[in-house]
């Protein structure tokens, strides 16, 4: 038994790899099913040397994530649908004057107030386009525990590296089990900073199509805004520096992606039939498709941890490969979409749903894989892997 | 302005935006001069700034400053200040963005006490949107939302910001802009919540459709309706109609406001 | 005389008419565009409150008075 695995809460996890990851600023404000990341922020960011404040709502919580990180330190925040709503507007400020924040949006069932402690996956689209405007998002969503802390730190490291808000994406199944994490020693955890700028503009981009604006300060006198702007910062109406800017913030997220598209797969390098899955819906994706290889079926799964952007290149060259491509979701279909659009109709895309507010049993799956599948027989010798955290 | 001041101005952004005769360019000149009396050290100091004429100040000041969204400056600010406290944080809103959609987070701010200082720039009007009513319109004012004049009450700021738990609630006028200096300088040295309503005449948005003149005439305005609130406590009630206190009001845990 | 020196920035200057109104010795005088020039710079006492309420922060009074600092004596209450 390895002495650093502890049992923890996926809202647990967040927090402790946060931590980790240096946070050093949490604004939030309670809301089901996320407030136990807010309750165990109070305890520990006071041990960091951190800073916790319940903010009035969730406006002012996400206001006071970016004023934090605009003096330098890491900044977090979490909710859930009806919050994440009330976020939009500033969440489009933080993309736009490339400010470095996490948000967490612990799904529920919505829309509206709908059931606070029911899972769901209803936000997705919300993510992506919430916010008014043109503007490059990052979202993770974690399928464990396990996953949840690894992922964690790799927001931060996103949010950083390419000064923009990332979202973590949880659904109330997530952030609510226990699984044994093991946890990295301090020392073993890549851990990024964002880039602190010798001089220059504040915001005149370097090679990767990121700023290195100073923090306040630091004597940069720096001018944040969200209105357009020019290197310099400052307001600009000139409609060539408005299309460069918006341009720019699309490109940096879009030429990061390839290293931060992170997928898991599972039999699918024989399989006839594939499930793409994304959070809790992993779990029972998994446990399906093992059940349809013990029937003889060739069914496969392709988890995404990176929501957006869309990991288009795994999708597509899977679609080339598979002659139908099942995806459950916790929603009416909303990243079934996504599949469609890339796939290109190379393959049958399903959309699947099952009983709103509640997590798909893997039979739910397993009979989909079975209606939709024709003539797939597995190879003798296959082999069957289990599911492994990460 | 004084050739010492300049250096708080960023000189490539001027001239500023704001129309002629805006008293917005008095309020940010007094600013300024508060700032460097008190010899505070630049890279320090924070400017925060909401959406609309007055948040339109943050860009031309060459220090930090954040021109966030509208209405949540004080939040954004609360961010800043808890997590730099060495930091001085100065807030700058209008009255629109201060008491409509900001309010919320005005009276939070007030009531936890944080060492901010907000400065209101009240002209009693939406101006960057082209002259909408806001809460501290008068009544029976013209609007472009209220044609027929405002039927709305309007806040009392200094009460409101005392009923919320400010510590320091001053009022002064462009006008009156020594006592501006003032207010605003003992505002920022303040170790807690600070209001200072700064009024300040619109020419274009207000005073065009309520017919109160030019600039010059709108500064004589302030110059006759407004007293100095210990003279305007001794008043007789008769004479009190039509005039506005203005000055350092009592702290929030001081004497009631009078009625 | 005071020796007082009047300084008014035109790119900044938008005419709005205060200085030319209040200052109590008439200095100014509006050129054929409306923004102020200074006419007679010989009456100017360095009130300041022309630099004051100059809402386009265009005006910069050099008080030339020895033993003072530029700008730092008040005006008379108002």
């Amino acid at each position: 038994m390895n002495e650093n695995a502890r049992l923890m809460q996926g809202n647990e996890a967040v927090v402790e790899a946060a931590c980790a990851a240096g946070l050093k600023f949490f604004a939030g404000y309670p809301i089901t099913p996320a407030t136990d990341i807010a309750e165990m922020a109070a305890v520990l960011m006071p041990k960091a040397g951190g800073v916790f404040v319940q903010m009035e709502d969730e406006i002012a919580s996400m206001a006071a994530v970016i004023g934090a990180s605009l003096t330098g330190a890491k900044a977090m925040t979490a909710t859930s649908g009806p919050g994440f709503s009330l976020m939009q507007e500033n969440i489009g400020f933080a993309a736009m004057a490339e400010v470095p924040c996490v948000i967490v949006d612990v799904q529920r069932l919505g829309p509206s107030t709908g059931i606070a402690t029911a899972p769901a996956q209803g936000d997705v689209m919300q993510v992506r386009w919430g916010t008014h405007g043109d503007h490059p998002v990052v979202a993770l969503a974690p399928a464990g525990v396990a996953e949840t802390y690894d992922l964690t730190v790799k927001a931060f490291n996103l949010a950083e590296s390419l000064r923009t808000p990332v979202v973590l994406l949880l659904d109330e199944v997530v952030a609510h089990m226990r699984e044994g994490v093991v946890v990295p020693d301090a020392g073993a955890l890549v851990v990024r900073e964002r880039r602190r700028p010798p001089g220059g503009p504040a915001y005149r981009a370097l090679g990767d199509g990121v700023p290195a604006v100073p923090d306040f300060g630091s004597g940069g006198a720096v001018h944040v805004t969200g209105l357009v702007h020019d290197e310099r910062g400052l307001p600009s109406n000139d409609r060539q520096v408005a299309d460069a800017l918006i341009r720019r913030l699309h490109d940096k997220v879009q030429r990061a992606a390839g290293e931060f598209t992170f997928t898991n797969s599972w039999f699918l390098e024989d399989a006839d039939v594939a499930v793409v899955a994304y959070g809790s819906v992993v779990r029972a994706a998994h446990r399906a498709v093992v059940l349809a290889r013990e029937k003889g079926l060739r069914a496969g799964l392709l988890q995404l941890q990176t929501i957006w952007p869309f990991p288009a290149a795994a999708v597509a060259s899977l679609g080339r490969r598979v002659s139908r491509v099942i995806v459950p979701e916790m929603n009416l279909g909303q990243l079934v979409g996504e599949v469609e659009r890339v796939v290109r109709g190379q393959t049958d895309v399903i959309p699947l749903s099952g009983l709103a507010g509640r997590l798909f049993t893997p039979d739910e799956i397993l009979n989909e894989i079975i209606r939709r599948g024709k003539s797939a027989r597995a190879v003798p010798g296959s082999g069957l892997r289990a599911y492994r955290g990460r | 302005m004084q050739e010492v001041l300049e250096e708080y101005l960023r000189q490539d952004m001027m001239p500023h935006m704001w129309c002629a005769g805006c008293g917005n360019g008095i309020v940010l000149h007094s600013l300024i001069r508060a700032l460097h009396d008190l010899a505070l050290e630049k890279e320090k100091v924070v400017v925060v700034a909401g959406i609309g004429c007055a948040g339109r100040a943050a860009g031309y000041l060459n220090l930090d400053t954040l021109h966030s969204t509208h209405g949540r400056a004080l939040a954004f600010a609360t961010g800043v200040k808890l997590a730099n406290p060495d930091l001085t944080v100065v807030v700058l809103m209008g009255d629109g963005d201060a008491t409509a959609i900001g309010g919320n987070h005005l009276i939070h701010a007030a009531r936890r006490d944080i060492d901010l200082t907000a400065i209101v720039f009240n002209n009693s009007i939406y101006g960057m949107t082209g002259g909408q009513q806001s809460p501290l319109t008068p009544q029976k004012s013209i609007a472009t939302t209220a044609p027929g004049g405002t039927t709305q009450r309007p806040f009392d700021l200094p009460q409101l910001a005392r009923g919320a738990g400010a510590g320091f609630v001053g009022r002064s006028t462009t006008f009156h802009h020594q006592l501006m200096t003032r207010l605003i300088g003992d505002g920022i040295t303040h170790p807690g919540f600070a209001l200072v309503e700064a009024i300040t005449y619109c020419p274009t948005a207000f005073g065009r459709q309520n017919k109160m003149g030019s600039p010059v005439e709108g500064l004589r305005w302030q110059r006759d309706h407004f007293v100095e609130i210990n003279k305007f406590l001794s008043l007789p009630e008769e004479d009190k109609k039509g005039k506005e206190p203005m000055g350092q009001f009592h702290p929030a845990k001081g004497p009631a406001w009078p009625h | 005389m005071s020796g007082a020196v009047v300084d008014v920035d035109e790119k900044r200057c938008k005419g709005c008419g205060i200085c030319l109104t209040l200052c109590p010795r008439r200095v100014f005088n509006p050129d054929e565009r409306g923004k102020v020039k200074v006419s007679r710079p010989e009456r100017c006492t360095g009130c300041l409150i022309c630099d004051n309420l100059c809402p386009d922060l265009a005006i910069t009074v050099h008080r030339a008075k020895e033993g003072r600092e530029g700008g730092r004596v008040r005006p008379p209450a108002v």
